[in-house]
């Protein structure tokens, strides 16, 4: 067989080719147009193709070419910034070529290839390299530094290597053996890039959202679900993650959703500021955007091409974060796949192979030492979009028994306004034992205690709630009627955090402790003032209280909120003698 | 371009006509079959290859039989367009329903539409006062955005689009809206209204109407809401039109989707529903907004019918996945004989927040909607509470705030269907009638807001 055959049938996005010589994942070139496929399937002499751009007008017949290459990314620099489709083409280049509608069949760069980087070696003529080490390095972006590495599986004797200024597709360094290397390297993307070993998480992912840092923790290299219906603030929550957390580079994967979210981040982020380095928040950021009216065939491809963009800058050293918004949306290209391949389906129609590779893809996230031999991570936050809310579906069933975090968004919640609409009653994080320690020593001592007051608050107020239900709470015995203040002070003062405020939107660590022991002095000077005498509604309406809770609002709360808590317990203290 | 006829029908089922021994045959290709009775009915290729072709039927497959000639226009489905579409009422294929002439095209477009480059698009953020106060103060419409509404049978959803069609305007400038109708499935009654209403404020002159009805064919509806979308493209972006399509039911277009995945014995999934149903309702959602370079703008309205009054149901569910909010309607409400019956606190506007405040609508635009919005729902909250504990035992603030829910309803809420009032009037009600409540309890409202609009202050 040649590597050309024809078209035999076309179904959608799955085209199958005949007499063509092809081995699984090969990428093809299908049609008079040639549009982009990849062989998912062989049948005999057939070859099942899942095609990445739509198939309408497409004949059997046509011919169908193989590459012989298996789907990959291009990698090197150049990729920061870039906001690429399920495929790595840029959608700048796409408007350029095609308008603003997105027609087909046309190829583009991932990045410039023309463009010129300065080059710095960091090994000598003679040095032996293996695969992963890095040979230099060039400025990417203000705060980036991207590191060259040799393609895992290579390597040599250093023969020559030169600082310059080189473009992405000219030799850097040439081996002994009479091998060259450039900066440019492809990765196929359905194979994991190798480390050496992967690490216990023990550094949390700092978020600036005080319900995620203080209460249900993630780890730099762990992977946290957040399902919940529409209108929960999936989206709002991934978009916070994405411009706050502490992760030195983000991928955002908007995988099958709107159009709007991703103009809106293209909007925004060029004129947002990182809180934790001062620079522009897009020069640490690669962005795919393959939205819901995008070719399915593509939008499977999106998260694959999103995590191995975050391997590759894993392995240079760093911290990545991966937002993948939603994988709802990838698990149905999947089902949309498989059902054209007539396979038989598992649970809902999607494939049996479902939770395999949810499995696979939260698997790539971890806390690693590279090949060079550097410390790097990928933390991945993936949404669920549940149908109707119902979280017992394969998704996010498959989501859950493989991440270690769960942020669950309540409808009731984002219903009551009360944002991040995260429950905090069902969600949790097992990470919380391997992070303790950071929080010692890095925040507060008492940091871990403190959590588990706050949480322990929370859970006797919803059990508290369940009687005032019935009886209305000025039943309660008064020290109960102030738990259910102090509960209230959690959720609308600490919990409650608009991911929209100017101010508020983000929290240093620091003051999420400051806050969370705020509250608690005020529960124990109430308690010690009632004890003294003082009336319950007089201790919880001191005006200073609600000066501290707006105080959030403003900047430089941090600075001023330890005077405020003092004030405020001095009032309180004053309310016995009033008595 | 049309070739040979070809009489190779081997199955009929359901919509679908399985043909065999063709030539190559495109995907997606426009087909016409003639039954020996001299009837022609059209289709379009949902499964090609060498052997066997699947076509679905949109006109129904009564009457097909084996002898049917079926013949392949060569070409995907295209739609004619110029600005003579305007003022014209076509049937759900696309032909002239007003006894008029074919459109004469200008150029046709494929009726499957592109995607918008997602780095292409603008930021939707100009105000479209609706004169609705529910819509225009809690759930705002921004012009390019898409907005459902969830309803159910035997709810005003109707007399609400139509309303909206009828005072939607800019606050900003004075662009007006070209209305995009696209009927699926709905009765002639329905229709009727619809069209009449149109007539009367002239704005039937300023509109394309597609209209598939009940009795039309089902499976057509798959194709009707594409041809007004086309249609819309066009208007906006190649003639920079402001254009507002309706399109009503979704719930129908569904329908006729799961009836095709059905034939294809496909697996189906929720509640029967095919697996891509969400793929297929976003390049129908996906078509509406703004972009880079082109003037004009597309909104939406679809309508849908939650059967079962069941939000969680899959057309509304998928539906709120992909839309950029949704307007709930109530029949609580309706049943207590509030015009418009729409449930604030379901419903939602995730564009909102850019396209209020002190440039568009009004500085205290938020504040006072955030404020609406607490206290009704704490009101409502109450009436459960009130219902077992009795209203004695109620605190002073929570008293209030039950008295408050009320008035919300029937004041806020409450308008007539010719009512159009303009946001002040809509923000200065709400002042009004928040002033019932004590200005202590009132914690969403800033301050400065109080001093500057609360009536006490005010005269
Ligand atoms: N953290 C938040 N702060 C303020 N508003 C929020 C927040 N999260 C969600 N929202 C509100 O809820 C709406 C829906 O949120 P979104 O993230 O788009 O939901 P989803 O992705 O789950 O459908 C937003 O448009 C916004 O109005
Ligand atoms: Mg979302």
């Amino acid at each position: 067989m040649k590597n050309e055959g024809l078209i035999y049938r076309i179904s959608g996005p799955v085209v199958t080719a005949i007499n063509m010589k092809a081995a699984m994942y090969d990428v093809v070139r299908v049609g008079t147009e040639g549009l982009m496929g990849e062989v998912i399937e062989l049948h005999g002499d057939k070859a099942v193709i899942q095609v990445y751009e739509d198939t309408s007008g497409i004949r059997p017949g046509e011919v169908v070419v193989n590459t012989g290459e298996t789907l990959s990314v291009s990698l090197g620099p150049g990729l920061l910034t870039q906001i690429y489709d399920g495929i790595q083409r840029p959608l700048p280049t796409l408007e350029k070529e095609m308008g603003v509608f997105l027609t087909r069949g046309v190829d583009a760069d991932a990045f410039d290839l023309e463009k010129i980087w300065t080059f710095e070696p960091q090994v000598a003529v003679g040095d032996t390299v293996t695969g992963g080490q890095v040979v230099g390095h060039v400025q990417e972006t203000d705060t980036i530094v991207h590191k060259i590495m040799v393609v895992p599986g290579k390597g040599g004797v250093v023969k020559s290597i030169e600082s310059g200024d080189f473009n992405v597709t000219q030799t850097i360094c040439t081996f002994e053996d009479g091998s060259e290397m450039q900066m440019l390297q492809e990765w196929p993307v359905r194979t994991p890039r190798p480390y050496q070993q992967k690490y216990p998480p023990v550094i949390p992912l700092v978020t600036g959202m005080r319900i995620l840092d203080f209460l249900f923790p993630l780890a730099k290299g762990g992977a946290a679900g957040i399902p919940g219906p529409f209108g929960s603030g999936k989206t709002v929550t991934q978009q916070s993650l994405a411009k706050y957390s502490d992760a030195q580079l983000v991928v955002y994967i908007g995988c099958g959703e709107r159009g709007n979210e991703m103009t809106e981040v293209l909007d925004e982020f060029p004129h947002l500021i990182d809180p934790n380095t001062g620079k522009p928040l897009m020069e640490r950021t690669v962005m795919i955007a393959n939205t819901s009216n995008m070719p399915v065939a593509a939008r499977e491809a999106s998260v694959y091409t999103g995590i191995t963009i975050a391997e590759y800058y894993r392995d240079m050293g760093y911290d990545v974060a991966l937002m993948a918004d939603s994988t709802s949306r990838w698990a149905e290209a999947m089902r949309e796949i498989s059902s054209r391949l007539e396979e038989m389906p598992g649970e809902e129609g999607y494939p049996a192979y479902l939770s395999t590779r949810i499995a696979e893809f939260y698997e790539r996230a971890g806390r690693v030492e590279t090949l060079n031999g550097e410390d790097g991570s990928i933390t991945v936050i993936g949404a669920v979009s549940p149908p109707g809310g119902d979280i017992s579906e394969p998704v996010s069933q498959g989501t859950l028994r493989i991440v270690k975090v769960f942020w669950g968004l309540d409808a009731g919640l984002a219903r009551q306004r009360h944002f991040p609409a995260i429950n905090w009653l069902n969600s949790y994080s097992l990470y919380p034992q391997s992070l303790d320690q950071w929080f010692r020593d890095n925040i507060a001592q008492d940091f871990p205690e403190i959590r588990i007051e706050l949480s322990g608050l929370l859970q006797i107020e919803s059990e508290l709630q369940e009687i005032v239900q019935l009886v209305g709470s000025d039943a309660l015995p008064v020290d109960q009627q102030l738990t259910l203040e102090v509960a209230r002070m959690i959720r609308e003062y600490f919990l409650q955090q608009n991911g929209f405020h100017e101010v508020d939107a983000y929290c240093d660590i620091n003051l999420q402790y400051k806050m969370a022991k705020a509250i608690l002095a005020f529960q124990e000077s109430a308690k010690a003032a009632m004890a003294s005498g003082a009336q319950l509604g007089d201790v919880v309406n001191v005006p200073s209280r609600s000066d501290l809770m707006r105080g959030r609002l403003n900047k430089g709360y941090i600075d001023t909120i330890d005077d405020m808590v003092k004030t405020m317990l001095d009032e309180i203290a004053a309310t016995v003698e009033d008595n | 371009m049309t070739g040979k006829e070809y009489r190779t029908i081997t199955d009929v089922k359901g919509p679908l006509v399985f043909l065999n021994k063709t030539e190559p045959v495109a995907f997606g290709e426009i087909v016409s079959l003639r039954l020996s009775n001299g009837t022609i009915k059209n289709g379009q290729v949902l499964d090609t290859s060498d052997d066997l072709v699947i076509v679905q039927v949109f006109e129904g497959t009564a009457k097909i039989d084996r002898e049917a000639g079926v013949t392949f226009m060569g070409d995907v489905f295209k739609l004619p367009v110029s600005t003579d579409l305007i003022g014209r009422i076509l049937d759900g294929a696309g032909r002239p329903r007003d006894g008029g002439p074919d459109i004469v095209a200008e150029e046709t477009a494929d009726i499957i539409g592109a995607a918008i480059n997602p780095y292409s698009r603008r930021s939707p953020h100009d105000f479209i006062q609706t004169g609705i106060s529910a819509i225009d103060c809690c759930t705002s419409l921004v012009r390019g955005q898409k907005l459902p509404i969830f309803s159910a049978s035997g709810l005003p959803h109707n007399d609400i689009a139509l309303q909206i069609a009828r005072q939607a305007k800019l606050t900003a400038s004075d662009e007006e809206f070209i209305v995009v109708f696209c009927a699926m499935g709905i009765t002639a009654e329905e229709y009727n209204f619809f069209r009449a209403d149109l007539e009367r404020t002239g704005a039937l002159e300023n509109a394309v109407l597609f209209v598939n009805l009940a009795d039309d064919p089902a499976v057509e509806r798959i194709i009707t809401p594409r041809l007004a979308l086309t249609a819309a493209e066009y208007l906006a972006f190649e003639k920079d039109y402001h254009v507002l399509v309706i399109y009503t039911d979704m719930t129908n277009y569904c329908d006729a989707l799961r009836q095709i995945g059905a034939a294809r014995e496909e697996v189906p999934g929720r509640r029967g529903y095919p697996g891509y149903m969400y793929t297929d309702l976003a390049m129908l959602y996906e078509r509406a907004g703004l972009v880079k370079g082109k003037k004009g703008s597309i909104t939406q309205f679809p309508i849908l019918t939650m059967p079962g009054d069941d939000i969680t149901h899959p057309i509304p569910d998928l539906s709120g996945y992909i839309t950029e909010g949704q307007i709930v309607i109530s029949r609580e409400l309706h049943q207590a004989g509030i015009y418009p019956p729409i449930n604030v606190l379901p419903s939602l506007s995730r564009l909102m927040g850019s396209c209020i405040g002190e440039k568009t609508t009004r500085e205290d635009h938020k504040s006072v909607s955030d404020q609406m919005y607490a206290a009704y729902a704490q009101g409502r909250e109450l009436r459960g509470l009130v219902a077992i504990v009795g209203e004695d035992a109620l605190n002073e603030r929570d008293k209030q705030l039950l008295e408050f829910s009320g008035v919300f309803e029937d004041k806020f809420l409450r308008q007539s269907r010719y009512e159009d009032r303009s946001i002040e009037e809509t923000l200065d009600l709400c002042w009004t009638l928040m002033s019932s409540i004590d200005t202590k309890y009132l914690v969403r409202l800033d301050q400065k807001w109080i001093d500057k609009y609360h009536p006490d202050n005010r005269e």
